[in-house]
């Protein structure tokens, strides 16, 4: 193994390069070259070979045109051109290595390091400095105007960013930076302040980075081609010596990172440029966020007790799952089959969800298997699937580049799905419109060089009345893609579904009344949706999480379908998941209802395709859902779970009702990194692995499958399938693998959207889409091109139906919940390291107005009450909230958000309805009752008892 | 008795608790009702029967049939009788 390095080629692809047809063909040196109009020399000149020295152009960012190294001849043409900024033309004639080019290029690398410091070999970015590279490249020997580098203007290093410093003495002022953080992340939180000697990168109005509003992607430090913005880790450990390209384990964006290694220690990972989700970029949390794997809190021994109120004892892994398997049996003997379940993960790989759902349904003998998209986009696979005819977005990332009006609903990608954020901007810096439909003032509101068209800040709830309004606008003013719908959609439920739309109860002016978004607005975003070209629909846990998530989410299809815009680039209907794998885990037969490639588990011929190839008989019956198993087991008939990879004692709303219902079982099996809120109420903890401890895929947001590579050895001493494994043949059901991709061959023999995918199939072609067949060989960029998977599209009525969950006297706000960029879902992890600078608390969001009425100053503490229960954060006012709607995240566990939260849920799949919850908020002295009494749980069970030293 | 996060069982009363469960599944019952009610009237009764019969498991089916027994006190009309649909296709299988 070697480090890998991209090649760089300087400058972009030209413009819709692949996609041109015409080329021109040049000489550069002699040698014929073809590329497509629009490259610039440089570029041409590197796809054939040959490197000419550069240092401000690299090809993330655009050509500028500033150090005046990559200067080149052209025959018929004055002077020596950058070759960065000239373009190819037909029939050029190029020199990039004369003798007139080279004493240029000495020269100007003479004048570059009379102004740089030459503390080489104690530089971090000693054999990574492309400064370097290039006094060797042009054959510097000697600087005439001195080396002290003493006129550059230096202010002192700022530390002040976790992750990596800014070294001012370092600067050769290439602006590469500036540029990535304008171009690629989109923020524009640098500039270059000063002149001459005086120029120094700034941050914000030259605040430090921490203060600025830097989002800490590490875009600036992947483009610095010194040490003047470098990681800490590098500074720290030394350069690294080889690389394993792997998937990111943060969110359903699915970022390919190259892992840069010394040894088995992670020096840093860096976005990998042909990951083909990420296309080189990054954000905080998969670049930099990666300190849990290694942290000191992670368990690395199998513990049990007998009562939660006993302190742990580390046993053997013989022992632990000896007793697991044997308490689950008991159990089963005591109660009946279906008195015990499992959770699968979305944090976990597809082999080791398919294996928990295999136990499951093998080993128990039930269905009692869900995982933790019940409480994220279960809506969207009922949703979708009803539609279309599949449970999964339509589109690749790159589908963005294409779009012209690009519709958010209830999703806030630049803090959510940050490097999919990044990517739209740079297509709506481009002149793409933009809708946002969310109750909050998001960033993409209306953030530097960035504003929506329109935006829809509806009151929590109204979703299902404010989509089927925009469905009324463009249904009445005759806005409908017929011929779209024609030929691919059921006519007569179009007609029907159209007449229900019609209806004046539907109209933006009687929406209105309910959502409080103008009617006007309604209109506006309507007709644009409609009429302006590619209209792309993105959405998120803002419309699944909803007593009508379900509903929201068919009418969200129904606006597609009725706009033809679904079936080709640019287009679709595009859920943004929350987690890594959730895609995955909902693939691979992680709900009780389905077998993996969602098939009804009543289906017999599928079933018996299973039962032949396991050797045992399966359940036909559907099993419980999670809300379902704690119900379950209050009532007392659900007494045992095997949780891997899920915290839903923090996650799952209703705390009360979940600590309940986790309390009134015999047997809770808990696997994760660290002791988290769940494993409170254990009574056995095996230790999981993180994301760099296995081998393994996940399936991102676009169907994209990709490999995670092991790249330490487990610090628990297995992967998670491994131990799944073990606890299955403790159970008595054998599953003999010695490797993931024998599971992967498994469920590519089982499943018809994946017989095509192995693991070698993904690691020589970097990913692939599903459905991945016979007949897509090379997997599925877009689907449903020439026509609906489901046959024709089906179009279904959606009555807006007010949720329970309502304000009155008692409750007058509305509470919704979300998430902010360095925090992750729980924060198990990302609590864990550095990001926590960023983001310490949770805060409750309130504005002006409501923090007035009720005697609330910033950063006051607050009580948060509900029907549900009450909790207390810290008040942060703000006009992001519309007066009547307050916020807060949920990634600290002492917050407890989910306290207050209730337990109605979207009517199809029961998941939780977190983004609505009738509150009132109240000054308070400090942490509620519960909060303090679950503080003091929280120590009492997580006692470790003291192995004795052996004598 | 409020429950707080130190409680280890749910002894609380098995009746409390088994009415809490009817009033959840009538709840989650009648919300189901109410789409397939939008849907037209071929689908308010089937629909519902349907779904229900996808994605609840036999101990909930068992429990909402019990509480049809015991009167059906807050059923829908049509989730009632799509209720009672169930149960007679289920005992005839």
């Amino acid at each position: 193994m070697s480090l890998i390095h991209e090649t760089d080629y300087g400058t972009p692809e030209a413009k819709n390069g692949a996609k041109t047809e015409k080329t021109v063909t040049l000489t550069i040196d002699g040698m014929a070259v073809t590329v497509p109009e629009g490259t610039s020399i440089m570029r041409a000149a590197a796809e054939f070979g040959t490197q000419i020295p550069k240092l401000c152009a690299t090809d993330m960012v655009d050509a500028f045109g500033s150090c005046r190294l990559c200067l080149v001849e052209i025959e018929g043409r004055a002077g020596t051109p950058a070759s960065c900024t000239t373009p190819v033309a037909d029939g050029m004639v190029v020199r990039t290595q004369t003798d007139r080019l080279k004493r240029l290029r000495k020269g100007v690398m003479e004048l570059y390091i009379s102004d740089h410091p030459l503390d080489c070999l104690t530089c971090s970015a000693n054999g990574d400095c492309e400064l370097q590279d290039m006094a060797g490249a042009v054959g510097l020997r000697d600087v005439r105007y001195g080396y002290e580098g003493e006129k550059h203007s230096n202010p002192g290093v700022d530390a002040s960013n976790p992750y990596f410093t800014y070294d001012p003495s370092k600067c050769i002022v290439c602006s590469r930076c500036v540029r990535a953080c304008e171009e690629v992340q989109g923020t524009f939180a640098l500039t270059i302040a000063g002149r001459g000697f005086d120029s120094v990168v700034s941050p914000g109005m030259q605040e430090d980075f921490l203060s600025s509003e830097c989002v800490s992607c590490g875009a600036c430090v992947q483009a610095c081609p010194t040490a003047t913005l470098n990681e800490k880790s590098v500074i720290d450990i030394g350069t690294p010596e080889h690389s394993v390209v792997t998937t990111c384990a943060y969110c359903g964006v699915g970022c390919t990172f190259k892992a840069e290694m010394r040894g088995d220690e992670v020096v840093r990972m860096l976005p990998y440029k042909d990951g083909k989700a990420n296309r080189g970029h990054s954000c905080v949390k998969g670049r930099f966020a990666w300190g849990y794997t290694t942290h000191q809190d992670r368990i690395l021994n199998p513990m049990i007790r007998d009562k939660i109120t006993d302190p742990w004892r580390e046993v053997s892994w013989e022992e632990a799952i000896g007793h697991a398997a044997s308490e689950f049996k008991r159990i089963q003997a005591k109660y009946g089959k279906g008195a015990v379940g499992g959770i699968t993960s979305s944090r976990c790989t597809n082999e080791e969800t398919f294996l928990v759902q295999k136990l499951v349904r093998a080993g128990f003998g039930n269905n009692n298997v869900d995982t933790c998209a019940r409480v994220c986009h279960s809506p969207t696979g009922y949703g979708l699937s009803t539609t279309f005819g599949t449970s999964a977005g339509t589109q690749d990332f790159d589908s963005v580049e294409q779009s012209d009006v690009v519709l958010v609903i209830g999703a806030n990608p630049t803090d959510a799905h940050p490097v999919f954020g990044s990517r739209l901007k740079k297509r709506l810096r481009e002149g793409a419109k933009l809708i946002v439909v969310d109750p909050r003032r998001t960033d993409l509101v209306r953030s530097p060089h960035i504003e929506a068209a329109f935006h829809l800040p509806f009151l929590p709830g109204t979703n299902v009345a404010v989509v089927t309004a925009m469905a009324h606008v463009i249904v009445t003013e005759g806005l409908v893609n017929e011929k779209f719908v024609r030929e691919r959609c059921d006519w007569d439920e179009f007609q029907h579904w159209a007449e229900f739309v019609s209806q004046p109860r539907h109209s933006p002016e009687e929406v209105a009344k309910i959502s409080g978004v103008p009617a006007e607005t309604i209109r506006g975003a309507a007709r644009l949706y409609a009429t302006g070209g590619n209209g792309a629909i993105y959405y998120g846990l803002g419309v699944t999480e909803h007593s009508q998530g379900s509903t929201t989410v068919i009418a969200i299809a129904n606006l597609a379908m009725a706009t033809g815009n679904i079936g080709r680039p640019g287009v679709g209907v595009n859920p943004l998941r929350g987690q890594n794998n959730v895609q995955g885990s909902c693939d691979m037969g992680s709900f009780p209802h389905e077998l993996p490639g969602y098939r009804h588990i009543s289906g017999d011929a599928t079933r018996e395709q299973f039962e032949a190839l396991w050797g045992v008989h399966l359940d036909n019956e559907p099993g419980l859902r999670i809300p379902n198993m704690l119900d379950a087991a209050v009532e007392g008939s659900f007494r045992g779970i095997y949780i891997q990879g899920e915290d839903i004692l923090q996650s799952d709303p209703d705390t009360k009702h979940v600590a309940a219902g986790l309390a009134a079982m015999e047997c809770v099996v808990v696997q994760d990194l660290f002791l988290n809120e769940t494993a409170n109420y254990a009574h056995v903890f095996l230790p999981g692995s993180t994301f760099l401890e296995k081998d393994g895929t996940f399936t991102n947001a676009e169907r994209r499958i990709q490999l995670v590579r092991k790249v330490v050895a487990p610090k628990n001493g297995y992967a998670d399938w491994e131990i799944t494994v073990m606890l299955a043949k403790a159970l008595g059901f054998d599953m003999p693998y010695s490797h993931p991709s024998e599971i992967m061959d498994e469920i590519a023999r089982l499943t018809p959207t994946f017989t095509g995918v192995s693991f070698d199939k993904i690691a020589e072609m970097g990913s692939v889409q599903w459905p991945c067949n016979d007949k897509a060989p090379f997997g599925t960029p877009v689907m449903h091109v020439n026509g609906f998977v489901r046959g024709k599209g089906k179009f279904v009525v959606t009555e807006y139906v007010a949720t329970d969950e309502k304000t009155g006297p008692r409750f007058p706000l509305l509470l919704t919940t979300g998430r902010i960029l360095s925090q992750y879902n729980v924060g198990a992890q990302t609590r864990r390291t550095e990001n926590s600078v960023w983001h310490e608390e949770d805060r409750l969001e309130i504005h002006p107005h409501d923090a007035e009425q009720r005697g609330v100053r910033d950063g006051d503490w607050v009580k948060i009450a509900s029907r549900a229960g009450e909790t207390t954060a810290r008040a942060l006012i703000t006009d992001r909230v519309a007066p009547g709607v307050v916020y807060t995240t949920f990634h600290h566990p002492m917050t407890q958000a989910n306290v207050v939260t209730t337990d109605y849920s979207d009517w199809a799949t029961n998941c939780p309805e977190y983004k609505v919850t009738a509150v009132q908020i109240a000054p308070s002295n400090g942490p509620s009752q519960w909060q303090e009494q679950y503080g003091e749980l929280v120590r009492q069970t997580r006692r470790i008892q003291a192995t004795e030293a052996a004598e | 008795m409020t429950a707080g996060p130190m409680t280890t069982n749910a002894s609380a009363g098995e009746t409390a608790h088994a009415h809490d469960g009817a009033r959840k599944l009538v709840m989650m019952a009648n919300q189901i009702g109410t789409f397939f009610e939008s849907q037209g009237p071929d689908q308010a009764v089937n629909g519902t029967a349907d779904h229900i019969r996808k994605f609840w498991e036999p101990r909930m089916r068992k429990a909402i049939f019990a509480h049809l027994d015991a009167g059906g006190e807050g059923l829908a009309p049509n989730v009632r009788a799509a209720i009672e649909r169930l149960r007679k296709a289920e005992k005839a299988s």
